[in-house]
Order: C-alpha cells, then sequence, then structure tokens
C-alpha cells in the first residue's frame, strides 16, 4: 500500500481529451507535502507516514508542534494527516512528494470535508418529496410529513430521518480518474468534482476498488527523483537513467 | 498563491491554439465552422455556415452559437471556442447588430430576419489594410 498525499483544491476548468472531448476537471495542488514522521511496528505497532502539507506561520505554531517539525527538519506545516502504508513503501522523515506520485489514467479516492449548509430541511437533507403545492395544503410545503406510526409504537424511531445540519462532514468520492499532472506546477487534474470549497484539504490516495496502475512510482513520486532523473538525463543521458517504475527511496536529508 | 486555475487554463488554451488562427468574430457574423466529423474509423470535415447569434465565456470555457436554416427549419449549433474538433473558422461577412445575444433571430423569418453588413468600426480598418 503506498502513502496517499495531501492535496489544496484549487478549483475547478476543463481540458480536451484525445477525442476532442472536455473533460471537467479539479485542479488540486500539491503544495510542499513532506513527510513529518513515520510510524513504525515496533515503536507504534503499526505503519504509516505522516504528511504535512500548505505553510504555517512560525509564530501561528503551537510550541509543541513546533518541537514535531524541529525533528523533522521540516517547515511547520498547515495540514497534517497519517497515512496507512506497507511496511516496504515506509518514507524517510522529510522526504517531499511530488505530482508524479500519480500517473494520468489511474484512478484515485479523494477526501475532503464538504461545504457547511447549515440547519437543512428534510427536502434538502434527505431529498424528501415534500407536499403539494395546492389541495388544501397550507404553510407546510416543505415539510417532511409523517414521522411514524401511531400509539404502537407511540414513539419516533431513532434514526428517523429529518431536518438537521447538513454539510461540513468528511466524505470519500472513490474512483476518480487522474487526467493529467502538471510537474512544474506540482498540480494533479482530477475529473469531476471533489469535496469542499476552494482552497480546503483533499486527502489523495490509489483507489481501494481499482488495480494499482503499474507504473506508478513505489514507494512515492518524490520531487528529489524528479529532480535526480533531470539531472540524470541532462548529464549522461546512456547512463543509468532510472525507469520510472524502480524507482529507489531518495536519500534526502 | 496567485491563481493556479488561470495559470492552468492558460496553458491548455496555449496547447489548443497551437497552429490554429481564430479570426475576431462576434455575434451578427456569418461563419463558417469546419468541424471534423469521425464516421467510423474515417475522419471528414463538414462545414455549418451560419450567424453567430450569442459568444459566451473565454478561453477554454468560451463557446459560441451558430444558427442557420436548414430546410426551412432553424438549426442551431454550440461550438466550444477552442474545440480541437473544429479545424477552422472563416469569416464570410460581418453584421451590424446592436445586441450581444440575437435570440430575436429565432422569431423571425425571411425578410425581417436579415442583417445588414457592417462596413466600420472594431476590426474593419485592420482587414482592409490587409
Amino acid at each position: 500500500m503506498r502513502t496517499g498525499v495531501i492535496a489544496r483544491k484549487e478549483g475547478m476548468t476543463r481540458v480536451y481529451d484525445e477525442n476532442g472531448q472536455q473533460v471537467p476537471v479539479t485542479v488540486l495542488k500539491i503544495d510542499a507535502c513532506q513527510v513529518v514522521s513515520v510510524r513504525s511496528e515496533e515503536k507504534d505497532g503499526y505503519t504509516a507516514v505522516q504528511l504535512g502539507a500548505g505553510a504555517a506561520k512560525v509564530k501561528r505554531t503551537s510550541k509543541a508542534m513546533r518541537g514535531n517539525f524541529a525533528k523533522a527538519k521540516v517547515e511547520p506545516k498547515k495540514k497534517m494527516a497519517e497515512f496507512r502504508v506497507s511496511v516496504e513503501n515506509l518514507l524517510e522523515v522529510g522526504a517531499e512528494i511530488a505530482a508524479s506520485h500519480f500517473v494520468p489514467g489511474q484512478f484515485v479516492d479523494a477526501v475532503g470535508t464538504s461545504k457547511g449548509k447549515g440547519f437543512a430541511g428534510a427536502m434538502k437533507r434527505h431529498n424528501f418529496g415534500g407536499m403539494r403545492a395546492s389541495h388544501g395544503v397550507s404553510v407546510s410545503h416543505r415539510a417532511h410529513g409523517s414521522t411514524g406510526q401511531c400509539q404502537d409504537p407511540g414513539k419516533v424511531f431513532k434514526g428517523k430521518k429529518m431536518a438537521g445540519h447538513l454539510g461540513d462532514e468528511r466524505v470519500t468520492v472513490q474512483n476518480l480518474e487522474v487526467i493529467a499532472i502538471d510537474e512544474e506546477e506540482n498540480v494533479v487534474l482530477i475529473r469531476g468534482a471533489v469535496p469542499g470549497p476552494k482552497s480546503g484539504w483533499i486527502l489523495l490516495s490509489d483507489a481501494v476498488k481499482k488495480a494499482m496502475p503499474e507504473n506508478a512510482p513505489l514507494p512515492a513520486g518524490l520531487k528529489s527523483d524528479a529532480k535526480a532523473e533531470k539531472a540524470v538525463a541532462a548529464e549522461a543521458p546512456a547512463e543509468e537513467a532510472p525507469a520510472a517504475d524502480a524507482q529507489e527511496d531518495n536519500t534526502q536529508e | 498563491m496567485t491563481n493556479i486555475v488561470d495559470r492552468i487554463k492558460a496553458k491548455e488554451e496555449a496547447k489548443l491554439n497551437e497552429g490554429k488562427e481564430m479570426p475576431n468574430f462576434s455575434p451578427g457574423d456569418t461563419l463558417k465552422v469546419h468541424v471534423k466529423i469521425r464516421e467510423g474509423s474515417r475522419e471528414r470535415v463538414q462545414v455549418f455556415e451560419g450567424v453567430c447569434i450569442a459568444r459566451k465565456g473565454t478561453g477554454v470555457e468560451g463557446s459560441f452559437t451558430v444558427r442557420k436554416i436548414s430546410l426551412g427549419e432553424g438549426v442551431e449549433r454550440v461550438f466550444p471556442l477552442l474545440s480541437p474538433r473544429i479545424e477552422k473558422i472563416e469569416l464570410v461577412r460581418r453584421g451590424s447588430v446592436r445586441r450581444a445575444k440575437l435570440y430575436y433571430l429565432r422569431d423571425r423569418r425571411g425578410k425581417s430576419a436579415r442583417i445588414s453588413e457592417r462596413t466600420t468600426g472594431y476590426g474593419i480598418e485592420k482587414k482592409a489594410a490587409k
């Protein structure tokens, strides 16, 4: 299992595919997404990488977190998240993940926090039908209607769908296609929409319900790898040009 | 954090515009749109000629509507501005109109649906100089 990535939703646009069809895409920026700490089997009982992304002001970072960032020798991060990974895909602390972590055509799952809708009625929140516009209905056109039976059971069952708070919750959207990546901008373009507002944080990981692409970089697509590859290609084109699918874990102190 | 989306749009636009020359047309102009049509494995070009009655949006998100009378029946097609399926757009004639959206043409037939030619104004001198 590979690590995921913390990305920021930048907005939506459209691109054209090779057939000349328009594809709606969400632009997700991977902004300085670095490994802040690593969870190991012997110490924590499970393996995972803790990632941080975005830049936080030092004075707005708590002393405790400052200590954590100092230990990892990374800049303070705005958003932190942990991704479970298998042992062979553990990363080094400080490694920075790049957009090339994903390959175009692969499928990803996106986790975000949906836009808050406040206290919403049953029609909006649960797609209830509401009541009739005429035929004697007054005042209660958008009401939910009956909530139960009669004297027996004499109560409303728990879990009855009613009006209440809608949105501002964790939402996962599965199997979104990666349309393109832009290494220059460190941006991933994903078909369709992802939950949450612009500048909301999105956790992207390989789709659970689809096969992993064969040419996905293991253990992760790192920024240092991309740089090293370019340098190698520039210096000696023939000499040990590392194939994209067999990238070694790069050392980045 | 200047707008990344704008930069992505600009890149896509540049990619789509490569090797293409778009005339500067506006609503009221008569256009010939050369559209690539795929029939099985074969591709051919079909020309759709009519009056541009609306332009919407800009760049990658832009589109325009062309209206023509085909066999006595009004036909409208909406094209994306930068679609790679459009081989080229020919500007046949500039029209003089006072509205940005010429939806009123839908209710008109024959003589009253004519648009007089524009001979002055934006973009004309340039053409004459050529």
